[in-house]
């Protein structure tokens, strides 16, 4: 147990911070984390030996994640996931937090979960496009084509003449194959 | 352009992050310099991708509650059938479903439960606790006071069973204030008080230890409090002190240094 603690337990401020930007909630991301914790200590020895604990912890998180917002959007209303996570992250974050910041996590609040998971993996939590893909079970050009979606869609929210510029002029294309137009949820929602 | 590969838009997003060698972050630069409408763009994502990072920072530099300390999991792990740090909605079932047996059956108190488990976790907890109520106390914090240290040593380890011995932390700066028994849910354990020339006090608690009999040192957090516990040959320490308080990790290294010596 005790490498265990020398490696997970610097990360547990990243997973929180990651389950809290997900579910908007403290006290949910918290109870989340716990579960996560403790799938963590149960199936620590059945870990496959590559010692990338970051990941692994991230994957484990990220499913509770999802399955957890699945099962909110089932219990509640008859509410698309979208909307749900959009009004469970809507909120305003801490006091010293300005407006600006509470303008922007309102924006990420806005982008769909897959793209919302994508940015802050990468963005916040300084997972490579490698670890990510991994986290999220998807190929890392689908890493890519999400990440670019997301951060047009949120520089577009934050845009001050926000939906006079729709058009983006002459815009560089991605090279990705894989640009559905449709997100392909049933791989996010997989649960391990 | 040195290699004339194409920049791609994953390369973009590659320089945002940081994530390019020296030569395709030279070249990305280069496009970048001839297409100032694509720099533009790609300058808003490196704002954007800062702006989230300060947005978000709080959240992972809030203290870490007493329910998400690992060490308290892997305790209650140990102890399957008391799950004491479960969510407050769980918390609650659990309350009510208690006041439902309650009423049928009369009332059962059970004990707290994170005070029926007697590792390391609950170790943390009781030394949280006294310092809560001595290191606060400005009339009496200490029973004996550090000139009377031989009395004081020899009254607890009697009454642990346990020798213990007293760390010196005034090196780092803590002087030795004295101490007193303390009581807790698994007998008594020792209280030793010390502080420095700004009035700031730190808390050393020691038990015998029925479990978790030789534990690492590892970081624990009661609300504002914060410490280091560990345990060796069956005695277990907690070094803890408030929020205000010193960098505790080299004071309870040296602590436990001279405990194990």
């Amino acid at each position: 147990m005790n490498d265990m603690m020398l490696l997970v337990e610097p990360l547990i401020p990243a997973l929180r911070r990651y389950a809290r930007s997900l579910l908007g909630e403290r006290a949910a991301a918290d109870d989340l984390l716990q579960d996560c914790l403790e799938r963590a200590i149960t199936r620590w020895h059945q870990r496959r030996g590559d010692g990338d604990v970051k990941t692994w912890l991230f994957t484990i998180l990220h499913n509770l994640a999802i399955s957890q917002l699945r099962q909110s959007a089932r219990r509640g209303r008859h509410v698309e996931l979208d909307e749900v996570s959009e009004t469970v992250v809507a909120r305003p974050p801490t006091q010293e937090a300005g407006l600006q910041h509470r303008d922007l996590l309102n924006a990420l609040g806005t982008l769909p979960e897959e793209q919302r998971s994508v940015l802050l993996l990468v963005s916040v939590e300084d997972l490579s496009y490698a670890e990510t893909a991994r986290v999220l079970d998807i190929p890392i050009g689908t890493v890519m084509s999400r990440l670019a979606r997301a951060r047009e869609k949120l520089a577009r929210a934050m845009a001050p003449d926000a939906g006079a510029r729709d058009q983006p002029t002459n815009r560089h294309q991605p090279t990705n194959r894989d640009q559905p137009t449709k997100p392909e949820r049933p791989t996010l929602w997989r649960v391990k | 352009m040195t290699t004339g590969r194409p920049i791609t838009e994953e390369d973009l997003h590659a320089y945002v992050d940081r994530r390019l060698d020296a030569a395709r972050q030279a070249e990305v630069e280069d496009y970048l310099a001839r297409h100032p409408a694509e720099a533009e763009r790609i300058a808003g994502y490196g704002a954007q991708r800062e702006a989230l990072r300060a947005a978000l920072a709080s959240h992972a530099e809030e203290p870490i509650p007493p329910e998400l300390s690992l060490a308290r999991l892997i305790e209650a792990r140990r102890h399957p059938t008391a799950r004491p740090w479960r969510s407050s909605w769980q918390s609650m079932a659990a309350a009510i479903a208690l006041l439902v047996v309650g009423g049928v059956g009369g009332w059962l108190l059970p004990h707290s439960p994170d005070r029926t488990a007697a590792g390391i976790a609950s170790l943390a907890a009781e030394a949280a606790d006294s310092y809560t109520v001595y290191a606060a106390d400005h009339i009496r914090p200490v029973e004996l006071k550090a000139a009377d240290r031989g009395e004081l040593v020899h009254w607890v380890s009697e009454r642990l069973q346990h020798p213990v011995a007293v760390p010196d932390l005034a090196a780092s700066g803590y002087r030795f204030m004295g101490g007193r028994l303390v009581p807790t849910p698994h007998g008594p354990a020792a209280l030793f008080l010390y502080d420095d020339d700004h009035g700031t006090r730190l808390a050393l608690l020691a038990r015998p230890m029925a479990i978790d009999r030789n534990a690492p040192l590892a970081a624990h957090s009661e609300g504002p409090i914060r410490g280091f516990a560990w345990s060796k040959a069956g005695l277990g320490y907690s070094l803890v002190a408030g929020s205000g308080g010193p960098d505790l990790a080299p004071l309870a290294t040296e602590a436990r240094r001279q405990t194990e010596s």
